[in-house]
């Protein structure tokens, strides 16, 4: 765009893929930055899920960029054109970079409603049908930093046909050129950044299509879309990720959507994706569960982390859930079952366990407040547990991304993966 | 751990609003309870008084309204934010508690302030209450209530041991007496046998408090809309040597103007030197005419639970977030309220989020848990300052469109401590 300024600066590529970096010049006045490796703020028309602002700030080290999606706000658009200041200020949202997504990641999107025009969303009251005049308005009145171009993103189904996904990956790329329309005739979107949008599916040549003419469009950024957890398993998304960012400009930002698991965040980092949304916190607190595994890679720390109870115990107990989630195929991965990467406290031996969630861990939740005080609040259904979990789970999921960086900074990678995945790293097997 | 200063002893400050007073300046109370009151004002015109509770957790500036946290928790509220307002005192319910996660659990934990991690002071109260309000099966005989647990429908007894026992092991800063608790609005023998039987159980508390150097041990007043029967109960009560008073039985449904009766009624016969407590209260109307009638501690889950549905308590009554009129009104809850949520947020943008977050919820249970409690503190301030009267002719005026939509039973409440309201 004329007036872009996003520049995303690498300090380093591992194996000519993972890259380690800074996303700078964010925001109207550019003052924003974003380390990549990075995770945006996943929240509910603004707000992180339960927490006030007050329970937000006790984290440190927010990132930058708040996410917020169409889906939630097309509603309030009579409201926000009333109001007139865009969203960031109707929310109360001081000093934050805002972008705006399409769909809510944490929230399953039925298919079957997107035609040659339009595409839909859900929101609290039902489906909303947009064409691109209608999202285009959108944009103008929620006033983001940069915002997710419309797009058919219905492919991710492994029954879509071949048909299908090309007419995905043509309708997406005449959503962008409608959208850039638009967008370079509208001055109060002219500090505006908007990310082009990746189909295709799992086919590769599609995928490949989709990437280059979308890299010929004057995007600040991309957004690879279907490839969330649940739609293939790992290693088709990262012959698909690789085959896309060999397409894709050095110097423009990737997101990743729909993808959050620990396992698999480090994966697509090594094929090449900046930017994950941070959705996944969200849906281990739905679930009553804590975040509980080790990130360390020096040395000292990760023994110091390793020796913790808490961590031993989660690699015992981790094979339970760790072989659900690798039994059978991964193609009906459900995103509401718990992974090996927390535990439940709402379960019976953490009734009188005095710890704290995370030993060691500087959160809010963590400093105060011990796995028995959770547990009693999980099953006396108090609103309190949903605030601390949350709060823990930020906390544990923004470390882990301090981690991805430090060790790709040291070229560490390999032992912060095995440090995630548990003694077998890596290994996909069964193991009884 | 109580410290030292916490004596046992009551002092009575010298004030210039002071009224004259034969209570003795300085009066013994139990071996060693660890509460002093300190009167720091009171009101020339109405039985209003200004006071400082020191408790083993900190002191309490009264009349203080209490925020109830059932289960060990503030309705998705954390410490540090029921701190950052300000609050002293917080409740916990002793049946809830008891039921989960158990006592002997808290009690590893270093008792409720342990495990909840709460620094500042904890009532808890008897458990009565819930067994007769929430548990269908009980069933009350000398020996204590008697009902089937609706988790595990095991039968369980609550004596006054019991429950002593429990709020021991909670190790609140305040316990209350199982008192037998009958509907407010019974009439007959029930009530009078619930009266005496009280008096029978509180004899019974006292005797079982392990922890008197620590916890203080309230009773309660019962004796139901008979004044007779109040009296004769606050004739016994007295006589015993507790820390502080409860006014009980109340505010379930009675006719408002048999509520104030009984309430004036006890706090003339409730000695100067120790709080009173009414339990129940919390309703904006009633706190501010209750402190004019001599009570000096309040507490009610209405704010908290009605917040819950949306409703943010103003001076002029309440505000429906969720009503539709806000959806485009973008000012804050109370332009001129000073709590994190209407410094930060308008009216639309909760109205909105009540759609999409919980926070919602804790953004107005934070506007009126800091209403509550500014209520209460501007109340004290104008005690303090003399102008009390003056006070509560502002408030209502705030309060109600006009004069004759002031509820009678006020009129007469504050009419009988001198205030004719204009």
């Amino acid at each position: 765009m004329a007036g872009s300024r996003m520049k995303l600066e690498l300090t380093r590529v591992v194996q000519g893929r993972g890259r380690l970096g800074v996303l700078k010049g964010l925001g109207k006045t550019g003052q924003h930055s974003l380390e990549v490796p990075g995770c945006l703020l996943y929240t509910h028309l603004g707000t992180v899920p339960h927490l006030t602002q007050d329970t937000l700030h006790t984290l440190s080290k927010l990132p930058s960029v708040t996410q917020v999606t169409l889906s939630q706000i097309v509603e309030h658009q009579e409201v926000l054109e009333e109001f007139k200041d865009g969203f960031r200020k109707f929310a109360g949202l001081h000093d934050t970079v805002l972008y705006c997504s399409l769909h809510d990641p944490a929230a399953p999107c039925p298919t079957g409603y997107t035609t040659n025009k339009t595409v839909s969303v859900w929101g609290s009251s039902g489906r909303i049908e947009l064409t691109v005049a209608k999202f285009m308005a959108l944009q103008k009145t929620v006033q983001p930093d940069w915002y997710q171009s419309m797009a058919d993103g219905e492919t991710w189904q492994n029954n879509a046909s071949r048909k299908r996904v090309r007419k995905s990956v043509d309708r997406t790329l005449a959503h962008l050129d409608e959208c850039l329309l638009v967008h370079q005739n509208s001055q109060e979107l002219e500090a505006v950044e908007v990310f082009g949008v990746v189909e295709g599916g799992d086919i590769l040549e599609e995928r490949v299509r989709s990437a280059r003419e979308t890299a010929k469009r004057p995007v600040a950024g991309f957004c690879l879309d279907g490839l969330q957890t649940g739609s293939m398993d790992q290693a088709l998304r990262t012959q698909l990720i690789i085959a896309v960012t060999k397409e894709l400009p050095e110097d423009k930002p990737r997101l990743l959507q729909g993808v959050g698991r620990p396992d698999e965040v480090l994966a697509c980092v090594e094929a090449g994706v900046d930017l994950f949304e941070s959705f996944f916190p969200f849906l281990v607190t739905e679930r009553g569960c804590a975040l509980c595994f080790s990130f360390g890679i020096s040395p000292d720390l990760e023994r110091a982390v390793r020796a913790s109870p808490a961590v031993l115990e989660l690699n015992e107990e981790g094979d339970t859930a760790r072989d659900t989630q690798l039994n059978g195929d991964l193609i009906l991965d459900d995103q509401t079952q718990m992974t090996y990467f927390e535990i439940n406290l709402k379960e019976k031996r953490y009734q009188d366990d005095f710890r704290p969630v995370v030993e060691g861990c500087g959160c809010y939740c963590c400093k105060n407040h011990q796995r028995a005080y959770l547990h009693h609040l999980l099953v006396t259904n108090e609103l309190l547990a949903g605030v601390l979990l949350m709060i823990h789970n930020t906390a544990h999921y923004h470390g882990f991304f301090v981690a991805v960086r430090e060790a790709l900074a040291k070229d560490k990678l390999d032992v912060l993966k095995r440090g995630v995945l548990g003694e077998r790293g890596g290994q996909t097997e069964r193991k009884d | 751990m109580v410290s030292r200063n916490m004596a046992a002893c009551v002092e009575c400050g010298v004030d210039r609003n002071a009224a004259v007073n034969n209570m003795p300046v300085k009066k013994a109370l139990s071996a060693a309870a660890p509460l002093t009151l300190r009167i720091v004002a009171e009101c020339t015109v109405t039985k209003a008084r200004a006071c400082d509770l020191l408790l083993p957790h900190g002191t309490v500036s009264t009349p203080v309204f209490m925020p109830v946290g059932t289960q060990g928790t503030l309705k998705g509220i954390t410490v540090d934010q029921l701190e950052g307002l300000a609050c002293q005192i917080c409740l916990g319910n002793t049946y809830h508690l008891g039921m989960r996660p158990g006592s002997d659990l808290i009690e590893k934990a270093n008792g409720l302030h342990g495990f909840m991690n709460w620094k500042k002071n904890l009532l808890t109260d008897s458990g009565g209450f819930q067994m007769v309000s929430l548990v269908e099966l009980s069933e009350v005989t000398e020996e204590g209530v008697k009902f089937k647990s609706p988790y595990d429908g095991k039968e369980i007894l609550l004596s006054p041991e019991k429950s002593i026992s429990i709020q021991n092991s909670l190790g609140s800063d305040i316990m209350m007496q199982l008192d037998d608790v009958v509907s407010s609005t019974m009439t007959g023998p029930r009530v009078e046998e619930a009266m005496h039987r009280s008096i029978r159980w509180l004899d019974r508390c006292i005797a079982a408090n392990k922890n008197p150097d620590k916890q203080n041990l309230f009773a309660i007043i019962q004796g139901g809309l008979n004044a007779d029967l109040r009296k004769t109960c606050l004739d016994e009560m007295t006589q015993r040597d507790v820390p502080g008073f409860a006014i009980g039985g109340l505010s379930g449904g009675e006719e408002k103007d048999d509520f104030w009766r009984m309430v004036t009624l006890s706090t003339d016969h409730l000695p100067r030197e120790k709080p009173r407590y009414l339990m129940g209260v919390g309703y904006a109307v009633d706190l501010v005419v209750c402190v004019a009638l001599g009570c000096d501690m309040f507490d009610c889950v209405f704010p908290t639970r009605t917040a819950r549905f949306g409703s943010a308590l103003v001076p002029w009554g309440s505000l429906q977030v969720k009503h539709k009129q806000y959806a485009k009104d973008f000012q804050p809850i109370d332009p001129d309220c000073q709590c994190p949520t209407c410094k930060r947020h308008s009216r639309a943008y909760l109205h909105a989020l009540f759609k999409s977050d919980t926070a919602a919820m804790h953004h107005i249970t934070i506007h009126n848990i800091a209403y509550q409690l500014t209520l209460m503190r501007s109340v004290k301030q104008s005690i303090v300052e003399g102008r009390f009267p003056e006070f509560i002719q502002m408030f209502m005026r705030r309060m109600f469109p006009s004069r004759d939509q002031y509820p009678s039973w006020a009129v007469d409440a504050l009419a009988s401590v001198n205030i004719t309201l204009e």
